[in-house]
């Protein structure tokens, strides 16, 4: 991919202004990624997650910090370059997978492909194509309605990547599925990953999480990466350290992902 | 350049067929929300269109009067009320007057044997009345100077009482009773037209007597009101001016007795109160646009507020805040042109129907229809500007957030 940075966060904070006092929701959230990894975020409910993914997802911007995707500086774009972006890089897949009640699959998954201003035809035969890969060939013309939860997700994966985006962003997929169908859908992000496509998966549960070949956890608006999953094959550039939930707070008060260093006694 | 023009009209066809979509999907709502645009529209057409109906027949049957005649009304002074017969000829006179024709109505009860009926226009008139009208007579003969000096009882009746009186009978010859006085009908003539709303202002009449017979009847020996025709080629406010002149000598040159007015100055104080008429009722009407709008308003919030988790959806997914406002706006502006449209074929047939009633000519209106398209039209976009807008500066987050 040239040499142009595929995902590169440095140093992100993002502050809620509210009354009284300000919500600091991340503080010096720091994350490489490169093409073709698959890294679960860990945490639980009010420790950031939804705004790192909104973060990641161009949905919202950092108050400060730098955020590149695909060469591109988040922080400095337009709503409507943003939507752009959204639409171009990121393939978004929700806990209740969001599809349009009133459209079939097929339209559903077209959908992006007509914020892309992708001719009708090509539109159908890309839709149907994504529709066959995640195993929905007979169910193109169906309504939501008519689908199983599974189904449905599957519907809302074959939509997140059909405009063939550089990540495929989960919030809790399984999160509304049973445990069987919850599996099967793990089984598709493992598959997808095996053919090279990157996958962020935002949970609070530590067995989806473990699906991943690389965990960071997320508490407080601080981030960390998870030493148990450390092996991940591709080199991180600073060094992953052994912080864990029991990390004393004066090494949050730093923030970032520390380089290198030992937790303060 | 062109590849950005052909992303619009992609996205523009997509978007028209989601809006028709969210119509069609609630259509109990949709179709309350247009009726008030139909109805305003439906209002604003049947107005306008009957109005210009009246007033196009109105003034169609003033033209065929023809110009080159003036008309005298006499109010009269405590001496003299109306002017004899001798009063006539002596206006008949005048050097631009090629003659009068008086008129003397009379209250008909009119009757046939046994068959009565009331409220039918009886007309005193003299013979040269059809002199200047000299086709009327169908069948029969006209009324005559002899019927005139002789105060005659006979008549001329129309084809509308030949139907209601005669039907399968020869009427002429035949007695018929007005105030209880027997007529002898001696002839039969066509209404030049219909009859209805026109018939009060082309003093077109059903049964014609000698006008001579009508005042007798009427007991008076007075006309108050009579048609001058003018020689051809004669000068209108010329010859208003000698028979004003020659009225004030008969009334002593009392002030305020009588008035000489041309059909042009009646014809356009006519054309005058009809416009204001019809533009008065078209404002009226347009209050039930602006009402309609305020449903549109209202429909559209609501919908906005609904669907606030799909355009979350939509704009994860790549949706700029222009197309969602788009997206919305057409959305309002197809269903008040749905209203607008369904008012314009609902108002023509409404006023199709008023015309057959008020006995008036339709004539199709076209700037009535475009102005009813038009305001649907605005409506749809003023009403929906807001409600749009509101949609497209949602927060996807927060619009994500609500499910």
């Amino acid at each position: 991919m040239r040499d142009e940075v595929f995902f590169r966060m440095r140093e992100i904070d993002k502050i809620y202004p509210l009354e009284g006092e300000d919500v600091h929701a991340l503080k010096k959230v720091s994350l490489d990624l490169d093409e073709g990894e698959y890294l679960s975020v860990l945490g639980p409910s009010g420790s950031g997650k939804s705004t790192l993914m909104n973060i990641i997802g161009c949905l919202d911007t950092p108050t400060s910090g730098e955020y590149v995707l695909r060469g591109r500086e988040v922080g400095d774009l337009e709503e409507e370059e943003l939507a752009a972006l959204r639409n171009r890089e990121i393939g978004f897949i929700f806990q209740n997978s969001q599809l349009l009640p009133r459209l079939t699959a097929r339209k559903n998954v077209e959908l992006p492909l007509v914020y892309a201003g992708i001719r009708p035809r090509e539109r159908k035969v890309r839709a149907e194509a994504m529709l066959e890969r995640v195993g929905l060939k007979d169910r193109m013309d169906h309504l939501p309605s008519q689908l199983s939860g599974g189904q449905q997700q599957r519907v809302a994966i074959a939509r997140a990547m059909v405009g063939n985006p550089s990540i495929l962003l989960a919030d809790e997929p399984t999160g509304a599925l049973d445990q069987k169908t919850g599996a099967q859908i793990m089984e598709l992000f493992q598959e997808l990953n095996d053919e090279k496509r990157t996958v962020i998966m935002i949970t609070h549960d530590m067995k989806i999480a473990s699906h991943a070949r690389r965990v960071v956890h997320i508490i407080d608006g601080e981030l960390s990466e998870d030493p148990q999953w450390g092996e991940s094959p591709q080199t991180v550039p600073q060094s992953r350290q052994a912080s864990s939930a029991v990390q004393s707070r004066a090494d949050r008060d730093c923030g970032e992902l520390s380089e290198g260093g030992e937790p303060h006694g | 350049m062109g590849k950005a023009l052909s992303k619009k009209i992609v996205m523009l066809r997509e978007s028209v067929a989601m809006a028709l979509d969210n119509i069609r999907s609630n259509k109990v709502r949709s179709f309350l929300t247009l009726l008030g645009i139909m109805i305003g529209v439906m209002a604003v057409i049947t107005l306008i269109t009957t109005v210009s109906g009246v007033s196009g027949t109105i003034s169609s049957s003033f033209s065929s009067m023809g110009v080159g005649t003036l008309t005298v009304s006499i109010t009269g002074s405590d001496l003299k009320t109306g002017v004899t017969p001798e009063d006539l000829n002596v206006i008949s006179a005048l050097e631009l007057v090629d003659g009068v024709v008086p008129t003397v109505s009379l209250n008909g009860r009119v009757s046939y044997g046994r068959n009565v009926q009331t409220g039918k226009t009886v007309s005193g008139k003299n013979s040269y009345y059809f002199v200047q009208n000299p086709d009327m007579i169908l069948q029969g003969r006209s009324l005559n100077f002899i019927d005139d000096d002789n105060r005659s009882y006979v008549c001329v009746v129309s084809q509308a009482i030949v139907d209601e009186f005669f039907l399968g009978i020869n009427p002429i010859g035949e007695t018929l009773y007005i105030s209880g006085l027997p007529f002898t009908v001696v002839g039969r003539y066509e209404e030049d037209s219909g009859g209805g709303v026109a018939s009060i202002f082309s003093g077109s009449a059903d049964i014609l007597i000698p006008y001579t017979t009508a005042m007798q009847v009427n007991n008076s020996d007075e006309v108050t009101s009579f048609t001058v025709y003018l020689t051809a080629g004669a000068d209108s406010s010329a010859a208003q001016e000698e028979i004003e002149d020659a009225m004030d000598k008969l009334f002593d040159y009392e002030e305020d007795c009588f008035t000489v007015s041309s059909m042009e100055t009646i014809e356009d104080t006519m054309t005058t109160m009809t416009t204001m008429m019809s533009s008065l009722l078209a404002g009226i009407a347009s209050i039930a646009l602006l009402v309609g709008g305020i449903g549109i308003m209202n429909m559209m919030l609501t919908t906005v507020t609904e669907r606030t988790a799909e355009i979350g959806l939509k704009k994860a997914l790549g949706a700029v805040p222009g197309q969602i406002q788009a997206q919305f706006l057409l959305e309002s502006f197809l269903l008040s042109m749905i209203g607008g449209l369904l008012g314009v074929v609902f108002g023509l047939g409404l006023s199709l129907i008023l015309c057959q009633v008020l006995g008036t000519s339709f004539v199709f209106n076209a700037s009535a229809v475009i102005l009813g398209v038009g305001f649907s039209a605005a409506v749809g976009v003023i009403f929906g500007w807001a409600p749009a807008r509101k949609a497209s500066r949602l927060n996807p987050i927060d619009a994500l957030r609500a499910v």
